[in-house]
């Protein structure tokens, strides 16, 4: 590689000012975390790192005038280096900083700080990802997840709901800890055994990530009070136990038009589907009459393998994070199974039913 | 013969299998030659000769209450899925 120095040209803030007025090309090759708290209005972010695969596809033509800066100028310095190497012929690279552009009256972009230093670090590994970004994250601190049972299901799908940060996990659960529950309810510990699920699984959730406001309802979900309790929520785990509740939670969240993230277990086998009301089928299409109790016994009675909940509840809490995004294909109109002693996944299709009574054509949309 | 999943809360019926299979051209026919080795199974998926509102019945991922019930077409490369609602939460 012949280096071509006479490519580059070394240029003050005040200069670049005139060029880029001129029509040079920006190039910034800082990381995508300097470029979020503010960045030459037009500029292309192309990070060091990224240089060599696509510098052709940003600047197809060698002549063009680019003008190229980081944040000091030591890594446009070596951008620059590589460049002239390759051919390109007219590059200007910034000769001072990112304050100096700024006090010789260069355009400059900054966006509102939907984040604060300490969550853009908190959180660094996450916004990076496209789709969820400052403004994701955002959201994420904004929502509200309720999770109905503190207890299988709902201790991964809490942990990590609070990990990612979101601002308020509601846990509804009248129940205490028991010795056996340790077995598969992650939240729980064993000098907590005896504790209300809801105080324990705030003490761990708490010590997780400060930052989130951890609701307790410690009662049990009934008829009388779903309205109340889902009524300041944006999304709702089901990770109940039995057949009433998720009939009750089901007709009036509908009623409210609140997704459902739905999840059951039962020993080496998982079903986790998502229902948006009026948008996919809901639980009474699946299943339009509730079965008597003895047809579907719960964990107490048959047994669970104690990653299934694990793996089942992290399953919903990606279908919870999708929702809040508002990103991604949810599990809406799709039932999928997990057999943990095959592991094996497969899905079949639910449907909206014309004729259901809880979000169907004779009831109120 | 068609291939028949049988979900967890319905293998004690049919002394622990996870799958069988059976022959038949429909659901109804299916479900009759099942009924007829494992007759346990019988009044777990169906009621007076139709099928239990408990239990869904799926042709490869398709719920057969949107096609034609038991008279639903089942080929030999079929695979017969049989659902009830499942409870198991946090308890």
């Amino acid at each position: 590689m012949t280096s071509a120095p006479s490519a580059i040209r070394q240029v003050s803030a005040a200069d670049a000012v005139k060029l880029v007025e001129a029509g040079y090309r920006v190039i910034d090759v800082r990381e995508p975390v300097e470029w979020n708290e503010g960045h030459i209005p037009g500029a292309t972010l192309l990070p060091l790192a990224d240089l060599q695969a696509r510098i052709a596809e940003v600047a197809p033509d060698r002549d063009a005038g680019l003008f190229l800066h980081c944040a000091v100028g030591a890594r446009s310095a070596r951008a620059a280096a590589y460049l002239a190497g390759i051919g390109y012929s007219n590059l200007a690279n910034l000769a001072g900083t990112l304050t100096d552009w700024r006090a010789a009256g260069g355009a400059w972009e900054a966006p509102e700080q939907l984040l604060t230093p300490a969550q853009q670090r908190r959180y660094s590994r996450q916004t990076l990802i496209p789709e969820i970004g400052q403004a994701g994250q955002r959201k994420l601190l904004d929502s509200k997840v309720l999770l109905i049972g503190a207890g299988g299901l709902g201790s991964p799908v809490a942990l990590y709901l609070a990990a990612s940060g979101v601002g308020t996990i509601g846990l509804v659960d009248d129940d205490v800890v028991d010795e056996s529950n340790l077995q598969r309810q992650v939240l729980h510990t064993v000098d907590r055994i005896g504790q209300p699920k809801t105080a324990s699984a705030k003490i761990t959730l708490a010590a997780l990530n400060p930052e989130t406001n951890v609701v307790e309802h410690r009662e049990r979900l009934s008829a009388e009070n779903v309205e109340r309790l889902i009524a300041d929520y944006d999304v709702i785990v089901d990770g109940t136990d039995n057949f009433d509740t998720r009939y009750v939670l089901n007709d009036a969240a509908v009623r409210q038009r609140k997704p459902v993230v739905h999840g059951s277990i039962y020993r080496w086998d998982g079903q986790i589907t998502t229902f948006v009301p009026f948008e996919g089928p809901c639980y009474r299409c699946m299943y339009p009459t509730q079965p008597p109790e003895e047809l579907a016994p719960g964990c107490a009675v048959a047994g669970v393998l104690g990653v299934l909940p694990g793996i089942a509840g992290l399953i919903q809490a990606n279908e919870v994070f999708k929702l809040l995004l508002g990103v991604g294909q949810t599990l809406a109109g799709r039932l999928l199974m997990f057999d943990a002693m095959s592991t094996e996944f497969s899905e079949v299709r639910i449907w909206r039913d014309p004729a259901c009574p809880a979000c169907g054509e004779g009831s109120i949309q | 013969m068609s291939t028949i999943r049988i979900p967890p809360v319905l293998r004690e019926t049919v002394g622990g299998s996870r799958v069988l299979s059976a022959s038949g051209g429909t659901v109804a026919e299916v479900l009759a030659d099942l009924f007829a080795s494992h007759p346990a199974l019988r009044d777990r998926v169906t009621e007076d000769g139709e099928l239990s509102p408990f239990v869904n019945v799926y042709v490869n991922d398709r719920d057969v209450r949107y096609r034609d019930g038991l008279a639903t077409p089942v080929g030999e490369e079929d695979t017969v899925i049989l659902l009830p609602a499942m409870a198991g939460g946090f308890g």
